[in-house]
């Protein structure tokens, strides 16, 4: 029976990839590939992955689609000399990634089985961590230096995002407030955050010992927070405001500052010592998620479009 | 009890991407944004029921996650559709 | 008493699962949009409500039972506010009813 739902689910994924490609406007191509990462939550989850089914649905569905449409939004009215893509140079795209698929997919069926693993290696050592999720001690504690070059990356994407704006308004607050704010979503902005903030604190807190974890609650805290500005029940900030940039620095300063004291403690760069690991973890976790939360709503707020308030 | 949990959830998941292909292949383009609500409901529904079949408690995480997202998705895609770039349309103010 | 939990649970979980099969139809077959708004917005939350109550029995613990419970409260919330929001969108008359 689980097996009918995996082949109606990849059957399904599989139609909507397709719809996606095919469609010509892009409204339409931005709803489907929404659809689609929702969708996509679901094999995650029947893969046995609830972390990445978290994420996908969070950045699927709360992130990159919004993004999308508001850039989509913001380039509606413009003039466009758009050169359309030759057949010739459509084919070679398509083959391109035909080429990567069948590679992945030939890499993946072709695994020895049982295939060759890290996870008993993990689980083992997961005691001296002191959390119970083995995901969040990958992310957190073995793999430590990816996670921390990522939410680099993330304030560099900012940046460039934030350098998209005119000389004369850099530093100034993002359009995000409609001309005319609609009942129904004011009535939502205000109903809603209170139990949106509780949850990114609860996905943040289980993310220790069950799937959730700083990126899930970040992008949860993040909706929230565009959700009150799209209904104008607070401002969107100055891109220049000391509080704002210290929330998005905060997080990654922490974790280059407890790196750095690795040397010192634990004799290593992003070692922990003995039995400090859980509270630095969750420390680290904290400062990230309001990094995280912060990062990724100023990115789908955009750059920015009125003078700073001097 | 398992199996039948699972039928429930296939079952819904069929119904649900039949009114999906409805609803996108509508020409009507307020009836595209009724995807992702679709999607909440249908998805949500599917995932609680696969969650309590393999008794994952996780799975009732995702689909908090799902629901909350197909309302944040739902309001940004009305709010794009209406905004035209430039258009200062000074409506009558909504009193509460 | 886990027979009874589980003749709950088919039997809510069943009724569930046709409200949204309701929805589909309606939403195949209702005139025009508005109506078929109606059919996913109501048919739909109600079949979601049905199966939440349906997998209490299940539930291996209060948070367990709970949970679903929030996602449910959640889905009206969206469901309500986001129809509403797409009815706007499909009148998109700016002068006052």
């Amino acid at each position: 029976m689980t097996l009918l739902l995996d082949i109606a689910l990849v059957a399904w994924l599989l139609a909507l990839a397709v719809h996606v490609a095919v469609q010509q406007e892009e409204r339409s191509a931005i709803i489907a590939l929404l659809a689609f990462g929702l969708l996509l939550g679901l094999a995650w989850v029947r893969l046995a992955a609830p972390d990445v089914a978290l994420t996908e649905i969070a950045i699927g569905g709360g992130g990159t689609a919004v993004l999308l449409l508001r850039a989509e939004a913001a380039l509606r009215g413009r003039d466009r000399q758009e050169e359309e893509m030759t057949r010739a140079g459509k084919l070679a795209v398509a083959a391109a990634c035909a080429a990567i698929s069948a590679g992945l997919g030939f890499a993946v069926l072709t695994l020895s089985a049982p295939a060759p693993t890290l996870a008993p290696a993990a689980s083992e050592a997961l005691a001296q961590t002191g959390l119970g999720n083995p995901v969040t001690a990958v992310l957190l504690a073995y793999r430590a230096l990816d996670t921390l070059l990522e939410k680099v990356v993330v304030l560099l994407a900012l940046v460039g995002v934030w350098s998209l704006a005119p000389d004369g308004l850099w530093g100034g607050a993002p359009d995000v407030k409609p001309s005319a704010v609609p009942a129904p979503l004011s009535y939502l902005a205000r109903v809603l955050p209170p139990f949106g903030v509780v949850i990114g604190i609860y996905m943040f807190w289980v993310g220790a010992d069950a799937p959730g974890g700083t990126f899930q609650a970040g992008t949860v805290l993040a909706a929230m927070w565009l959700l009150m500005m799209m209904a104008g029940l607070t401002p969107a900030p100055d891109t220049a405001r000391p509080l704002l940039r210290i929330a998005l620095m905060g997080g990654p300063a922490l974790f280059l500052v407890i790196a750095f004291l690795g040397f010192v403690f634990a004799g290593g760069f992003l070692a922990y010592p003995e039995g400090f690991a859980k509270p630095l973890i969750v420390a680290i976790e904290a400062a990230l998620t309001i990094s995280v939360a912060a990062a990724l709503a100023m990115l789908v707020a955009g750059p920015a479009r009125k003078a700073p308030a001097r | 009890m398992a199996d039948f949990l699972v039928a429930a959830a296939l079952f819904i998941l069929a119904v649900t991407a039949i009114a999906l292909f409805r609803i996108l292949n509508s020409r009507i383009a307020a009836e595209r944004m009724m995807a992702v609500q679709l999607l909440g409901s249908g998805g949500g529904a599917a995932l609680l029921l696969l969650g309590a079949a393999t008794e994952s408690p996780a799975t009732s995480d995702v689909a908090l996650l799902l629901a909350l997202f197909a309302a944040f998705s739902c309001v940004a895609f009305t709010l794009g559709a209406n905004a035209t770039p430039g258009a200062q349309q000074e409506s009558s103010k909504e009193r509460p | 008493m886990s027979g009874l939990g589980d003749i709950v649970t088919v039997v809510l979980v069943t009724a569930g699962a046709l409200l949204f099969l309701a929805g589909t139809l309606g939403l195949l077959r209702f005139p025009d949009t508005l109506s078929r708004l109606h059919a996913i917005s109501k048919a739909d939350n109600l079949g979601l409500g049905l199966i939440v109550i349906g997998l209490l029995p299940q539930a291996a613990s209060l948070t367990g039972g709970l949970k679903p419970i929030c996602v449910w409260l959640l889905a009206q919330l969206s469901a309500a506010t986001a129809s509403q929001l797409l009815a706007r969108t499909i009148y998109r008359d700016p002068a006052e009813p």
